[in-house]
């Protein structure tokens, strides 16, 4: 018989094979929102208690931390995006000639936009880690946003953050990217319990219910912070 | 009793290979007791009356059960009423002066042979590939030799009711098959007399679903909301599930391997 290699092949070629592994990482990047959204809000506790977090995420595990942890963001990203426009490109050849008369029946204009919100929260991703990550613009990596901690030199995350959200076109570029993440996970939180086979009919009304109250959460929590910011003048 | 008169859009591809058309035809004074199928018969004999081609579309029982009676009805396969196949369908569910809008299903995997009638045997071949159960011919064993719950009976036999008419592949965004291959194999994986081929049954019949050119499921249920025997969604998850066990399985032991704990 075949060796694992090749069946983890056949796995990976296959239709749900593919589906599954969308949907594992797709679990990482939904877990990864939440504590990254939750890491955030200690913006509205004060300058130390963000300055602090950030300081703790870069030097855990003497600097390590941190890598592991983008290795596995960015490797669930790559695997999500590439499988899912596969995966989009198959479902269009399988329905190549359309209906004259197109009619939708039940599914969301969310679960039918995926593609779209994805791609678009991909482009924000780039952004976003430009802008707080690699620190290119605003001056964010000049000395002017370094402070020291415990005598070691760190971020100013929370003066990044307010100077960050405080120019209008950066505040509204996270709104927009925000919506689409909602709309994003309306769908995809429920869906990842179909794919992984752990929705029985008893399960399904909950996680569909659980999916909409997550999409919203993370949508609230992160636009707090930048309407708090750009509209209300919070840290100015 | 009142008489319709309707206004038809209707998809016409004189062969597989040929360039299909929309073909406009008046429908006048159509009885609002006749189904959608016999209302289209009405149609063709004043056509033929008139020398025209008649409209080419499939039937067979005329009362739900055969599933061979296809046709997509203002963009939903067997039309707008619930759990009911196009033979179900009456015109009284339409109105004097409704434009009708009737197409053939359309999938990669069921190419049209002509006008409505389109090539559904890759539903066949799907099921060669594990939609069975392999028996011994020779004298039955006694009915309650075998014991299984009523539950279990009972949602078996809910998977059983599909009659692979092919309209959740019709319904689905991305023409997919998941909800026939989840009631196909699920109806079977629940049962103990499916238990020996399961691991096989399920990776056989996914395969060939995949070979055949079906789209893949994005969880979007219109399948269900198309289906007229109300197959649930739940299946789909069983498939998902049953798949990730077998190909596990697969990988790790082996088929045809039972020394090792395979089959």
């Amino acid at each position: 018989m075949s060796a694992p290699s090749s069946s983890l092949s056949s796995f990976v070629s296959s239709s749900i094979g593919k589906k599954i592994l969308v949907a594992l990482t797709g679990a990482v990047l939904v877990l990864f929102v939440l504590g990254h959204m939750i890491g955030n809000l200690l913006v509205f506790v004060g300058k130390d208690a963000i300055n602090e977090y950030g300081h703790m995420l870069q030097t855990s595990l003497h600097g390590g931390g941190v890598w592991i942890a983008r290795l596995g963001i960015f490797g669930s990203i790559i695997v999500h995006v590439i499988l899912t426009i596969q995966l989009t490109k198959a479902n269009r050849a399988a329905r190549a000639d359309r209906y004259g008369f197109e009619a939708t029946q039940v599914a969301s204009k969310s679960s039918r936009t995926m593609i779209m919100s994805g791609l678009t929260i991909l482009a924000f991703f780039v952004y976003h880690i430009l802008h707080y990550t690699v620190r290119v613009w605003h001056g964010f990596g000049t000395a002017k946003y370094e402070i020291e901690i415990d005598g070691h030199k760190a971020h100013n995350v929370y003066q990044m953050v307010i100077d960050g959200f405080s120019w209008a076109p950066a505040s509204i570029v996270y709104l927009i990217a925000m919506g689409l993440l909602c709309s994003h996970l309306s769908h995809g939180v429920s869906s990842l319990f179909q794919t992984l086979g752990l929705n029985t009919e008893k399960t399904a009304p909950l996680f569909k219910k659980l999916g909409w109250a997550y999409a919203l959460i993370i949508f609230a929590g992160n636009a707090a912070i930048v309407l708090s910011i750009w509209l209300f003048g919070y840290g100015r | 009793m009142s008489n319709l008169n309707l206004q038809l859009k209707v998809w016409r591809q004189s062969s597989a290979n040929a360039k299909g058309t929309f073909q406009e035809i008046e429908a006048r004074d159509i009885p609002d007791h006749a189904s959608f199928l016999e209302m289209m018969d009405i149609v063709n004999e004043r056509m033929i009356a008139k020398g025209e081609e008649p409209v080419a579309f499939d039937h067979d029982c005329r009362e739900g059960i055969c599933g061979m009676c296809s046709m997509v009805i203002n963009g939903v396969p067997h039309g707008p009423e619930k759990a009911t196949t196009t033979c179900q369908l009456h015109m009284r569910k339409f109105k004097t002066g409704d434009t009708i809008w009737v197409e053939p299903f359309r999938a990669r995997a069921f190419p049209v042979v002509k006008d409505l009638v389109v090539d559904r045997s890759a539903f066949d071949r799907i099921q060669q590939a594990g939609g069975f159960v392999t028996v011994r011919t020779g004298a039955p064993q006694d009915a309650n030799a075998l014991p299984i719950g009523k539950d279990v009976a009972d949602a078996a036999m809910d998977a059983a009711a599909c009659i692979g008419c092919g309209a959740c592949v019709a319904a689905c965004k991305n023409a997919s098959a998941m909800l026939f291959v989840g009631a196909k194999a699920g109806q079977l994986n629940s049962l103990p007399q499916g238990q020996p081929e399961k691991t096989r049954r399920t990776l056989g019949m996914v395969r060939q679903m995949d070979k055949e050119g079906f789209g893949n499921c994005t969880n979007q249920y219109e399948c269900e909301a198309s289906c007229p025997k109300e197959i649930k969604r739940s299946w789909i998850g069983k498939l998902n599930r049953d798949y990730a066990v077998s190909a596990a399985v697969e990988a790790v032991v082996g088929l045809g391997n039972a020394s090792s704990g395979g089959e």
